[in-house]
């Protein structure tokens, strides 16, 4: 496994941990370029689920069995770590859930079923993911209230002039770290002292924040903070919801069935503690351990040595996108990489990004194209689709250099 | 291993670079119909003019990659003129190359055979999209389109 100083990532090294990118795809060596989508899996996440299966596999908080008590050990201690690695003041507001969209329904659908009704409103941004949007969307038809929207500037950033005027009266601010199109990295800290200050919580998106960037959710004060496991060398299937103690204490439970019960009779039911009461039924065991062992394996890499060869390769890419198309690319956000991600959605000549991302593949160029899960994004760039290409720990100028040699070729194959 | 060549025929590119029927018909009295590709975002707008069971114009606007857009121009030259009942037969074939066999669905093969009759022309040049399934959707935004639309002139020469 690639043991790297505090200082640089050795991205060759890195690479050699993760079986896929050893494949190759037409006949070439993979670029894989759609981390923001999910990310690759090294060889010892992939080696722990693998371990649970063949040695632990059994259902946790029941058996009183040398093995089932190993596997809830092993799960509970991998609660502990996703805690640490975020910054949470315990294991205790950490609530595993199938994916962060899953997380984000959890808050609509306990806290916003609660505490929503007609008068109030729910602010949130135009660079939200559908799954920060659509779960308040449902429960709007429902319970009436309002959502109001934080627009964006020309660069890619919220225009966050009138933001006093939009928190007036409003009792939850959704918004994503870091845009899933854009890149763009959200001032949290500044969002959640402006919220509290009007009475609001605020509900972190932070799927593309979490696994690029150094994050300390206490830092920010944010009261709930979503993100995914699969975007951050863990597996599928895995999601988090951190939430405020209190808060979550409060909360009616969500899903109802096994493990978030204390007590059921012929006439109710007595809530678990806190972080079970929120996860009914078998959970997903090894996926929980496998993302211990993701969380494991981005510390060794160490996050700030993470985050300063993301913005590198960012800075390079943009800087190499921008020399060799000039104005037939368009790169949609922030021009600086110091305030982005590593998330580059572009628009090249008139190209459909679907013919786009064909012809990359036959390069095995793998990016995306499509509107990303963010149409109203979408609508506010004026576009039906955007490609993007998106980078992680284990990409270098050489892959950008390959996605530049493809879109070459995708310029002459449409004829340019 | 299917290659680009199979995907991106010459004539595909050449409808795709200048699209054909291109534009808007006042409606009414023409129909007007959208359709969406919920994958890519893609819309297309199709307005039809149909006068006693025949199309009689037929124009299309909206928004789309390369293949979603040469197979809307292609359908807008092949279904100018047709019958109703023509249309339908064309739209069939084509959904039949893509290997979507909706009477097949029906319990219907017998169909097949009709289907095999009916002559795609330049549409041919889109059967290599069979072989890339993502795409196929693409190139059936446009044909979706115009049943629905169809299906509206229909309903509104009978109301």
């Amino acid at each position: 496994m690639a043991m790297t100083d505090c200082t640089k990532l050795d991205v060759a090294a890195i690479k050699a941990d993760f079986p896929l990118l050893q494949r190759e795809v037409h006949g070439k060596p993979i670029v894989y370029l759609d981390s923001a989508a999910t990310s690759q899996k090294p060889r010892v996440v992939l080696d722990a689920l693998d371990t649970y299966y063949e040695t632990i596999n059994s259902n946790v908080h029941r058996g009183v069995y040398q093995i089932a008590e190993q596997a809830t050990a092993e799960m509970e201690a991998a609660r502990v770590n996703v805690a640490r690695f975020i910054g949470a003041p315990s294991a205790t507001g950490v609530v595993f859930t199938k994916n962060a969209t899953e997380a984000i329904n959890l808050v609509a659908g306990s806290w916003g079923r609660a505490n929503l009704a007609e008068g109030d409103a729910v602010l949130l941004t135009h660079m939200e993911h559908h799954a920060d949007i659509v779960p308040w969307q449902i429960l709007q038809a429902e319970r009436g209230f309002d959502i109001r929207w934080i627009p964006l500037t020309d660069d890619g950033q919220l225009d966050l002039t009138d933001l006093d005027q939009l928190l007036d009266g409003v009792k939850l601010l959704g918004v994503a770290a870091m845009s899933n199109v854009l890149g763009t990295i959200n001032p949290i800290g500044r969002l959640v002292d402006a919220a509290h200050a009007a009475g609001a919580l605020v509900l972190v998106d932070a799927c593309q924040y979490v696994p690029h960037i150094s994050t300390d959710v206490s830092a920010w004060g944010a009261d709930f903070v979503a993100f995914s496991g699969h975007k951050m060398c863990g597996p599928t299937g895995i999601g988090v919801l951190w939430g405020r103690e209190d808060l979550l204490d409060a909360m009616p439970p969500f899903l109802g069935g096994g493990e978030m019960i204390r007590d059921v009779r012929l006439d109710g039911f007595t809530c678990n503690d806190l972080p079970w009461k929120f996860e009914a039924g078998t959970p997903p065991i090894a996926e929980i351990i496998g993302l211990g062992a993701a969380i494991d394996y981005l510390d060794s890499l160490g996050m700030d040595a993470v985050r300063r060869h993301e913005i590198e390769l960012t800075d390079y890419a943009l800087r190499t996108l921008g020399d060799r198309f000039g104005d037939k690319l368009t790169i949609h956000g922030p021009a600086d990489a110091r305030l982005r991600g590593g998330v580059i959605s572009f628009a090249f000549a008139d190209l459909h990004p679907h013919d786009i991302s064909q012809v990359l593949d036959e390069h095995a160029v793998c990016v995306r194209a499509g509107h990303h899960c963010a149409k109203p994004l979408m609508r506010v760039l004026g576009v039906g689709a955007t490609a993007r290409a998106s980078v992680y720990v284990y990409n270098d100028e050489s892959d950008i250099d390959a996605l530049a040699d493809a879109l070459a070729s995708t310029a002459d194959f449409f004829l340019l | 291993m299917p290659g680009l060549e199979d995907l991106y025929r010459e004539i595909i590119l050449d409808h795709y670079r200048n699209p054909r029927n291109r534009g808007e018909l006042e409606a009414p009295p023409a129909h007007r119909v959208e359709g969406f590709n919920p994958l890519c975002g893609d819309e297309i707008v199709v307005y039809i003019d149909v006068d006693d069971g025949v199309v009689t114009d037929i124009r299309i606007g909206g928004q789309g990659c390369s293949i979603s857009q040469s197979s809307a121009s292609m359908m807008s030259a092949a279904v100018k003129g047709k019958t109703i009942d023509e249309v339908h037969d064309l739209t069939r074939a084509f959904k039949a190359m893509m290997s979507i066999h909706e009477s097949n669905l029906e319990g219907e093969d017998a169909d097949l055979d009709e289907v095999a009759e009916v002559k795609l022309g330049d549409l041919e040049a889109l059967r290599g999209v069979v072989k890339f399934p993502v795409r196929i959707k693409c190139a059936t935004l446009s044909w979706n389109t115009l049943a629905q639309g169809l299906d509206e002139a229909q309903a509104t020469a009978e109301a």
